[in-house]
């Protein structure tokens, strides 16, 4: 485990990745130099020293993927009906939810619609860490289901963009039942000879890589992202040995043969156009 | 279950902690026995009298189990596992070891058989009984390997239109360094994705422990059954507890939260059926939770023989789908804003405003 991350950012951290902090000047947490925040910004939040990719959020990841304005969403009211009345010692499902809305860009953990990607017409769902860690329950589930289906009707290209810490605790199995949900969709989508490209950014762990996001027909991922089953910090606690350098990281699993692309967040749209156009 | 048996198995039992009443009385029988053994009286009548009251005690203590109990009779040590359901419920096993891509796991156990007059190809976690057998086999908790094995030996059943029965126990799917390169999480998300798909019934048994997508890693199926003491989880109620509350002593509360036991199961519709255990656990009496687990078996595979293919890969694909729209609804302005529709579409319909109906959550 790399200890002192002072000059280049390795990408290993058992730190999670941040948003840009507010303020005129950010230190980047991967070269630790301080950047003008505007010049980040208009390089797609990613510090332009050294690559670093600052998360972001669904609304975000929407403005710098999809073509301007051609976003139509779906589904924006959908919201949980809490199946478990989930409360732990005082800490309630409700009370996270409500939490999670101010902090996110809608009502859950997942934006779906159709957009225009350089022109082509897509299914696109994007996730939002923002929102309960980007967790996936019913809401998640139906809503991707439903992205699923314009993709087959329609005959459009499926782009899901994950960012989500896995299923959903406070929706229990119904949470679980999500993956094989989703997962069941894709095989319609699949058996319809639709494309799906799914793309992996910092992070990907949990239930959510372990159903949709591990099925692309093209798996691309941004650069240094968490992409894992268990969480890093897991793995420690069970086996208690130091974690390889790298581990976990979009290059580890390129060099693992689980992805099949790194892409840098500024050519993220070239590259699925490209995609796309071998494909139809 | 007869008292006989009963008293046999008791005696080779580790009480749980909440057995205390039935431990009690397991030790005045014995001290009984062998009284009149040494002595000669004749204490039948007050045994008997005894393990009536045990009987008793085993039906109030288990008819009302929190959560927390359920877990903890799901992973007791003599609980039946997926070698005594083969021994005693498969006749004639093969069993096929080769993943073809990287190595045998001995968490996961597969191959062909007969369950009654039917083949059947059968999978399932094993979690071993004897220390030395349980670190084989990773305490039940599979490898990328594991679950590619898994696929292929479905594979291999669809081939010979051989129905596919899955026997679930496992704490989860192994968390390691290995596990991740060798791609625990794609291993996973391609055995739902197939599954879904399969052109063969799948039925699919939670047997002990159904933890997470370990768990459903060989869960998708046609008909989904858990045993009445067993669990299944999104996580294990230790994780829940250290997540939401970094400690994870709290597990019995994050049990309760969780809503895992097989009533709640059937009662979010994730349960087709809840498979009885005999008085006082699985582990009380083998041979009846294998024959009722073997019966369920028998009466599902007729039924989904009779169906039609492509109404089973329909029905399959529809309850697949319909898992958790329960659980969604229109936030409240979602709802508003259907009501104005609604009753603008009917102004304009009919020429005058329309009683608002309640908006469905339908789509
Ligand atoms: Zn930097």
């Amino acid at each position: 485990m790399a200890k002192d991350n002072k000059s280049q950012w390795d990408g290993f951290s058992l730190k999670p990745r941040r948003e840009m902090p507010e303020g005129l000047w950010v230190k980047c947490p991967g070269c630790e130099k301080t950047i003008y925040k505007k010049k980040a910004v208009e390089n797609r939040d990613v510090c332009p020293e050294c690559d670093y990719h600052f998360r972001i959020g669904a609304a975000d990841r929407i403005r710098y993927l999809a073509d301007e304005g051609s976003f139509e969403q779906i589904h924006t009211e959908m919201v949980s009906a809490d199946p478990l009345d989930f409360h732990f010692r005082g800490t309630t499902y409700k009370d996270r939810a409500a939490a999670a809305e101010t902090r996110a860009a809608g009502k859950e953990a997942i934006l779906v619609g159709k957009a225009f990607i350089k022109g082509r017409g897509v299914s696109l769902a994007v996730m939002d860490f923002n929102y309960l860690g980007g967790s996936m329950g019913a809401v998640v589930g139906e809503k991707l289901c439903a992205a699923i289906d314009k993709a087959i009707e329609e005959k459009l290209p499926l782009i899901v963009v994950s960012a989500s810490g896995g299923a959903r605790m406070h929706e229990g199995v119904v949470s679980l039942g999500q993956m094989a949900k989703t997962s069941a969709a894709l095989a319609r989508l699949d058996d319809a000879g639709g494309l799906f490209i799914s793309i992996l950014t910092d992070p990907t762990t949990g239930g959510v890589t372990a159903s949709f996001a591990m099925l692309g027909d093209v798996i691309i991922a941004e650069p240094k992202a968490l992409i894992g089953f268990a969480g890093p910090r897991t793995i420690l606690e069970t086996i208690k040995v130091e974690l390889p350098e790298g581990f976990q990281r979009a290059e580890f699993l390129l060099e693992h043969g689980f992805v099949d692309m790194i892409v840098h967040r500024k050519d993220m749209r070239s590259e699925i156009a490209r995609l796309i156009d071998y494909t139809c | 279950m007869t008292e006989d048996t009963n008293d046999n198995t008791n005696t080779n039992c580790n009480y749980l902690s909440f057995e205390d009443g039935i431990a009690d009385i397991d030790r005045q029988i014995a001290e009984l026995s062998s009284l009149s053994q040494k002595e000669g009286t004749d204490n039948s009548s007050k045994i008997r009298k005894l393990q009536r009251a045990q009987v008793a005690e085993f039906k109030r203590i288990y008819s009302s189990l929190s959560p927390w109990q359920t877990v903890q009779v799901s992973r007791h040590p003599q609980r039946p596992l997926f070698g005594d359901y083969l021994n005693l419920m498969v006749k004639d096993f093969r069993q096929l070891h080769g993943d073809r891509t990287f190595g045998d796991d001995p968490a996961m156990v597969c191959g062909l058989g007969h369950i009654g007059r039917e083949k059947v190809m059968i999978i399932g976690q094993n979690k071993g009984r004897e220390t030395k057998e349980k670190i084989k086999c990773n305490f039940g908790c599979p490898n990328p390997e594991g679950y590619r094995k898994a696929l292929s030996k479905m594979k291999l059943a669809e081939k010979f239109n051989i129905p596919i029965v899955t026997l679930i126990d496992t704490p989860g799917a192994y968390p390691g360094i290995g596990a991740e390169e060798r791609g625990q999480a794609q291993a996973i998300a391609v055995n739902l994705m197939e599954m879904s798909r399969l052109k063969v019934p799948v039925i699919c048994i939670v047997i002990g422990e159904g933890g997470s997508g370990g768990a459903l890693g060989i869960g998708v199926g046609d008909r989904f059954a858990i045993l009445e003491f067993a669990y299944y989880s999104v996580i294990s109620p230790e994780g829940c507890a250290a997540i939401l509350w970094r400690d994870g002593s709290k597990a019995p509360e994050a049990a309760e939260a969780l809503k895992l036991t097989s009533s709640e199961l059937q009662r979010l519709g994730l349960a087709d059926a809840i498979i009885p255990e005999p008085l006082g656990g699985a582990h009380r009496n083998i041979h009846d939770t294998v024959y009722s687990v073997e019966q369920y078996i028998i009466k599902s595979l007729r039924q989904l023989k009779r169906t039609k293919l492509e109404n089973l890969l329909d029905t399959r694909y529809k309850k697949l789908r319909a898992i958790g729209t329960a659980a969604t609804k229109l936030s409240e302005a979602g709802v508003a804003a259907e009501r104005i529709k609604a009753s603008a579409e009917n102004f304009i319909k009919k020429g005058k405003a329309a009683e608002t109906k309640p908006a469905t959550t339908k789509i």
